[in-house]
């Protein structure tokens, strides 16, 4: 036996964490939500279960520009301090863009939220592993990113206490959930500037015509 | 290698570089947010955008996570422009296609042109051949500024564009204007 395998792959039932459902748990999100917090989803079921669990004036709905959640609720966070920003990327969205983890570590966000929805897959694009799924473990990558408030969610009830947590967080956060091959239960409509619009109203950038 | 002094053609008469310019009107329009991955041709705009308190600058691991913090903040009430060099607009085409231009942002690129007028690198001159292609297929707006005399008008009138159209700019720098990057023995 090689040395290597006496350390258990990190993304395993072994981990201790609860395999939940991506609507389910953005459902409990949005309902710990009084204060018009901003929630960007990003591309496919992350935003499509956000769609589908009530749209609120303040979500933004990414269409392509795959990775591009976190950086943009970065930017919400940066111009609106006082409003508390949620974040929803999957975690194949997320090994594009590592890097954002960092800059987000690095200016150190009291606003921000992060949520990584992880099953290991491409699920939209036919459930296929990403490279990560049996030797990464998203929740270290950023802790060693410098996102010390970082969380793996064991089961629903901890997700809520993390959520919980992150509204009156003084730093960046961000919670990782495992979460089942399940496909989204809603399907945003496909209209950017709709979408950019309404988001600008509900963050009270735009005034009603 | 070090960025070479701008030709004799673009010394300010009146002590304003090319820098100064794109800081003084990136100020008057109210431009905070600036978001940068280096480019040796940056460096003294990079710094002095650091050391002024009115903006809010740093750096990104890719400029695609420049492309979303802008647009982000953009709709967040605050504006922003990013700066990056030739080969990193070329990681930026599907970004510009799925986010900045469907969604209608006012993205405002300032991109440091290497690979022309004295490249050293085989590799940069070559993808600075896919930029304005890129750019015409997206039918975006786009500069290249060369000289001083022009370029205060070139960045206020693009600025001032971009945000009443809703649209994304590239301001290209060119080593006319900046003296570019040179290879030193």
């Amino acid at each position: 036996m090689s040395p290597a395998t006496d350390f258990p792959a990190l993304n395993t039932p072994a981990r201790n964490t609860k395999v939940m459902n991506r609507f389910d748990l953005t459902s409990r999100l949005v309902a710990k939500l009084r204060n018009e917090e901003a929630v960007i989803g990003g591309i496919g079921n992350t935003n499509f279960d956000l769609w589908a669990a009530g749209h609120r004036p303040q979500n933004f709905y990414m269409l392509g520009s795959m990775g591009m959640a976190f950086p943009i609720a970065l930017g919400v966070a940066m111009a609106q301090p006082k409003r508390r920003v949620f974040a929803l990327e999957g975690d194949g969205s997320l090994l594009m863009q590592l890097g954002c983890l960092s800059t987000i570590a690095m200016l150190k966000p009291k606003n921000l939220c992060m949520i990584v929805m992880d099953n290991g897959l491409y699920q939209i694009t036919g459930g296929q592993p990403t490279p990560a799924a049996a030797v990464s473990d998203i929740v270290a990558i950023a802790i060693g990113s410098g996102l010390s408030e970082s969380a793996w969610a064991a089961d629903e009830e901890d997700f809520e206490r993390l959520v919980e947590q992150s509204l009156s967080a003084s730093g960046p956060t961000l919670i990782g959930v495992r979460i089942d091959d399940k496909p989204g239960v809603g399907a945003t409509r496909r209209d950017p500037v709709q979408i950019r619009e309404r988001f600008m109203l509900g963050l009270g950038v735009r005034e009603a015509l | 290698m070090a960025a070479a002094a701008e030709p004799a053609s673009q010394q300010p008469s009146d002590g304003k570089a090319w820098h100064d310019v794109v800081l003084q009107t990136l100020k008057r329009n109210d431009i905070r947010l600036v978001p940068y991955v280096p480019d040796r041709v940056l460096t003294t705009l990079i710094k002095n955008i650091h050391a002024d308190p009115f903006f809010t600058t740093f750096p990104t691991a890719r400029e695609e996570e420049a492309v979303g913090i802008v647009s982000g903040a953009w709709m967040g009430g605050m504006r922003g422009a990013m700066l990056m060099q030739t080969s990193g607009f070329a990681t930026l085409a599907n970004v510009l296609a799925s986010l900045a231009i469907p969604y209608q942002i006012p993205l405002i690129m300032f991109v440091s042109e290497r690979g022309t007028l004295g490249e050293f690198n085989y590799g940069q001159s070559l993808v600075c051949r896919t930029m304005r292609p890129v750019l015409d297929s997206l039918a975006m707006e786009h500069h290249t500024a060369t000289r001083l005399d022009e370029f205060e008008f070139i960045v206020d009138r693009s600025i001032k564009q971009a945000i009443t159209t809703q649209a994304p700019v590239a301001l290209i720098l060119s080593p006319l204007l900046t003296g570019g990057k040179v290879f030193e023995k």
